[in-house]
């Protein structure tokens, strides 16, 4: 193709006046440039190349007072964002101040709207200037040619070698060996030094604060939750473990055993149970009530949307679709294990107690979730 | 436009002092004179260049209000609806900046804005210089630095997301540890090293805004200063036309055409940016509310990049899933969240090398394909675009539900097929594109275009008279190269000519051989062959010109 191409400049281009048929002449703005073998006209400016596109002198004094005009108005609205930036305060206590949402809102497009006509102005003005003052033309020059010669890279090899003989660093093994067996510590030192990042995982992703006997707590509302709670069939209540709020643990649970502890109390109506769960399984139930872990098994998402008439539970980030009536096997979606299950009783107040830790491990499903259960 | 003028005093002066210390007048001229070929799709790159340093710039002004902190707090500022709420200290500075300090909301915009920009702009460019052959020899360690741009823009974009602790990132997070769970054997280990214990820990939010503001965004930087450095040394590629050869690149001078041009151009897009953040709102935190690991709405989006990962998340099936001695290995979730964008992304930066292994072309390239005229590869990219764009639409199934009435689950078993099945049919059906665009490329070429002037000829017969193309469009026809089609017995025939014995050739030989020219074949067997077409001698022109009484021109 390279070589179609100088062919056919060559071939064409015999002398000044013989212009490529088809082609414009270079007076009707379109490009030509010069090639080693065309002929040059003479171009006022510093390049060997074919003016092709000079504006009148007319044409660019009426492109300067626009692009002058453009430049104007980015002026005017770079000042527009400084008035928008004093109208309205940062703090409450004049009657306009950012704080409020609305206000936000008009400051925000206040702001923008003057800083982005600013920018376009300034874009625009320059467009003009770039377009319609300045000539256009295309120049050329050479690709480096790629692989050096055949000389520079012997010379560089030879050098190169001959330096490296020099230092002993070929010759001498033992020099060489004890300086890579060096560097093998060092190299590992910084994958050592990340060690403390964090705690081994031990079982820690298997234990939960659930254990027998802890009574649960409505989420948001901290009140304990009795059987008689969900006497209604098909309601859900989200629900953590009993905490104390103390100066120790001003804010309560913390989000790490929030995030291991939340379970979902649904109220299944009689008889609505699939045979496929297990005697244990139902053992862990109360009076119809089932428990499990919010959290999906897939990749971690509070599997929070349960639909009362078919008794499922859909996580919305990727739609693992649990049976709520079937130890919460996985009828679809991306998950693999059912939701945990929390094994509940009441005690003698009638409060709902957990009897033990989860069925499994809580969360995504990691390499040993499964392993001693 | 004098040649004669001269500069400045104080320029002069600044000039000489600076050249006085590095001996810069030489080289300085060269570089001024650089030539930037036009082309709009030139500018692609351009705006991904733009939007980082708008990224940088917000990021700098946002680092003074924003405290990496999971202490939990109670807030109580200027964003009254949200006072007595329980939130990390990350959350709270965020608030503070949109509601307390004055274009602090508006920078937020401009930095999310410039992000998606940044991104969706690397991805066009990378696209632009695939379809166009641009990564070909010499290139190709640039394009391999383009898609650890990419790839790194995409995980700093994870992070920078994960920042202000609202409740959709930190759902983002989530995910992002829940696939760490599931690496066989290092799962637990790197989870937990780099959340500092259990999720969501109190470290996590600090470590990534190290990521994010120092540790990424330096690796960032230098690879887009060698990125540009070897641009700059290579030249840019090409597209063919009149005078553009392998040898020699055409364009604008660098001073001063292509630098006002490039000048205004990211004042436009600075432009396009801020007018966004501040007319269309995007991720208003202060709506979400802090991240809690227990709540969720639904109808949760990532930002448009994450799109892909969350759609393969949702549609890969859980049958695959399997234990080894009891040991877990979801393959569900460790397929879509390694091994897709390992495809992807691996993909991309193996390309070149896969197909100059299959064509054997070791030549170097400045002058780019045209996507037509490269049918396999054009294939090849339409099928990953459909893969990729089906994969973002998965990650919308629910949004797509809702909004069409379709059943959820309808949703999904579609993509599930659709992602298999629309990359091949992507892929043939951009070929036979190609293919098509190459016949009617050698008719005009042969023929002339057609002029839409019909005429009754002496003998009562109608016809287009078809005129001749000008220069400009011959050369960009003429572009194509010619393609060899390659065989088994092709690869045979050349080693065979040295060997006389007729043994089978070596290159041919041997599962990799053979492989190859499978892959070869494949590669090169449909082509519209251009040789021996001649520019503008067709039958139709000769009609024509010779009712309009024009010489018929062929050179």
């Amino acid at each position: 193709m390279t070589d179609n191409n100088d062919t056919n400049a060559s071939g064409a281009s015999g002398g000044p006046d013989d212009r490529v048929i088809g082609t414009p002449s270079s007076a009707e703005g379109e490009t030509i440039v010069s090639g080693a073998d065309e002929p040059r006209r003479e171009h006022a400016g510093p390049y060997p190349a074919e003016e092709t596109h000079k504006h009148s002198e007319e044409e660019q004094r009426r492109a300067e007072k626009t692009a002058a005009v453009w430049f104007l108005i980015a002026f005017l609205a770079g000042i527009g964002f400084f008035v928008a930036y004093f109208a309205w305060g940062p703090n409450a206590e004049g009657e306009q101040a950012i704080a409020d949402p609305q206000i936000a809102q008009y400051s925000n497009m206040a702001l923008g709207g003057t800083l982005a006509l600013a920018l376009f102005g300034i874009g625009a003005g320059m467009t003009v200037w770039a377009r319609r003052i300045m000539p256009h033309y295309e120049v050329s020059s050479p690709y480096d040619e790629l692989p050096s010669s055949p000389e520079e890279k012997g010379s560089f090899s030879e050098f190169f070698m001959k330096s490296a003989d020099e230092s002993g660093f070929t010759k001498r093994p033992l020099l060489r060996r004890t300086l890579l067996l060096s560097m093998v510590p060092l190299g590992l030192a910084p994958i050592v030094l990340l060690r403390d990042t964090g705690p081994l995982p031990g079982d820690k992703l298997k234990k939960t604060l659930w254990e027998d006997g802890t009574r649960m707590v409505v989420e948001g509302t901290n009140q304990l939750i009795k059987a008689s709670d969900l006497a209604e069939d098909g309601s859900m209540v989200t629900a953590f473990p009993e905490y104390p709020h103390n100066e120790e643990h001003p804010h309560g649970l913390s989000l790490n055993d929030q995030a291991k502890t939340v379970i979902m109390l649904i109220k299944i109506p009689e008889g609505d149970f699939k045979p496929g769960m297990s005697e244990q399984q139902m053992n862990w139930t109360h009076d119809g009530i089932i428990a499990y872990s919010k959290i999906c098994t897939h990749v971690g998402c509070p599997a929070a949307l349960y639909e009362r008439g078919s008794h499922r539970i859909l996580c919305p980030c990727h739609q693992s679709t649990f049976d709520a009536t079937d130890g919460a096997k996985v009828v679809f979606g991306p998950a693999h294990r059912p939701l945990p299950q929390l094994p509940i009783g009441v005690d003698d107040e009638g409060y709902l107690i957990a009897k033990g830790d989860f069925s499994s491990a809580v969360g995504p499903t990691f390499w040993d979730a499964e392993k001693g259960d | 436009m004098s040649t004669d003028s001269q500069a400045p005093k104080a320029l002069r002066g600044v000039g000489n002092f600076i050249d006085d210390r590095f001996h810069l007048a030489k080289t300085g001229e060269k570089n001024l004179r650089k030539v930037f070929p036009n082309h709009w799709s030139f500018m692609l790159g351009e705006i991904a260049l733009y939007s980082f340093i708008i990224l940088l710039v917000t990021g700098v002004f946002l680092t003074l209000w924003f405290k990496p902190s999971m202490q939990e707090i109670v807030y109580d500022g200027p964003y009254e609806r949200l006072n007595g709420v329980l939130m990390s200290e990350a959350y709270a500075s965020t608030l503070h900046i949109d509601f307390g300090v004055r274009g602090g909301f508006l920078v937020r915009q401009i930095h999310h804005w410039a992000a998606l920009i940044f991104v969706a702009s690397l991805v066009v460019h990378m696209l632009r210089v695939f379809f166009t052959g641009a990564f070909r020899k010499p290139r190709e360690i640039n394009w391999l630095i383009g898609v650890g741009i990419f790839t790194l823009a995409m995980i700093e974009g994870l992070f920078g997301y994960s920042l202000p602790d609202d409740l959709p990132s930190g759902m983002g997070v989530r995910i992002l540890q829940g696939v760490m769970l599931a690496l066989p054997l290092v799962g637990t280990y790197v989870s937990m090293f780099l959340f500092g214990g259990e999720f969501p820990g109190e470290d996590i939010i600090s470590r990534l805004y190290m990521l994010h503001i120092l540790l990424i965004p330096g690796i960032l930087l230098a690879l887009i200063a060698a990125h540009f450095m070897i641009l700059w040394h290579q030249k840019h590629t090409q597209y063919p036309g009149t005078g553009r050869t392998n040898k020699k690149v055409v364009g604008t001078p660098m001073f001063p055409g292509f630098a006002v041009k490039a000048g205004g151009f990211f004042f436009f897009v600075f432009a396009v940016t801020v007018g966004l953040s501040a007319f269309v709102q995007i991720n208003p935190i202060h709506l979400f509310g802090p991240f809690t690991p227990t709540s969720i709405t639904s109808g949760l989006q990532p930002d448009w990049y994450m799109g892909f990962m969350e759609g393969s998340l949702r549609i890969f099936p859980n049958w695959l899933d399997f234990q080894i001695f009891g040991y877990a290995v979801p393959i569900g979730v460790l397929v879509p969240g390694l091994v897709v964008p390992g495809l992807i992304f691996g993909g991309l930066g193996a390309w070149p090398f896969i197909e100059r292994w299959i064509t054997g072309d070791h030549r170097a390239h400045n002058v780019a394909d045209r996507p037509r005229n490269a049918p396999v590869r054009t294939g090849v990219g339409v099928a990953g675009i459909v893969f990729y764009g089906l994969l973002w639409l998965a990650g919308s199934n629910d949004i797509l539900s809702h909004t069409f009435s379709i059943s959820l689950y309808w949703t999904t078993y579609f993509f599930r097929v659709a992602v298999i099945v629309g990359p091949i049919i992507g892929f043939i059906v951009a070929k036979r594109i190609c293919l098509g665009l190459q016949r009617r490329d050698r008719e005009t070429l042969e023929h002339g275009y057609e002029s839409g002037t019909i005429q009754q000829l002496p003998s009562g017969e109608f016809i287009e008279v078809h005129k001749e193309s000008s220069a400009d469009t011959v050369h960009v026809l003429e572009s194509k190269e010619e393609v060899d089609r390659i065989d088994a017995e092709t690869i045979s025939s050349i080693e065979a000519a040295t060997d006389a014995n007729g043994v089978e050739a070596p290159a041919a030989r041997g599962l990799k051989g053979r492989l190859r020219a499978k892959l070869a074949h494949w590669y090169t067997k449909d082509n519209v062959s251009f040789e021996g077409v001649e520019a503008h001698t067709g039958h139709h022109l000769h009609h024509g010109a010779a009712e309009e009484k024009e010489p018929a021109q062929t050179h």
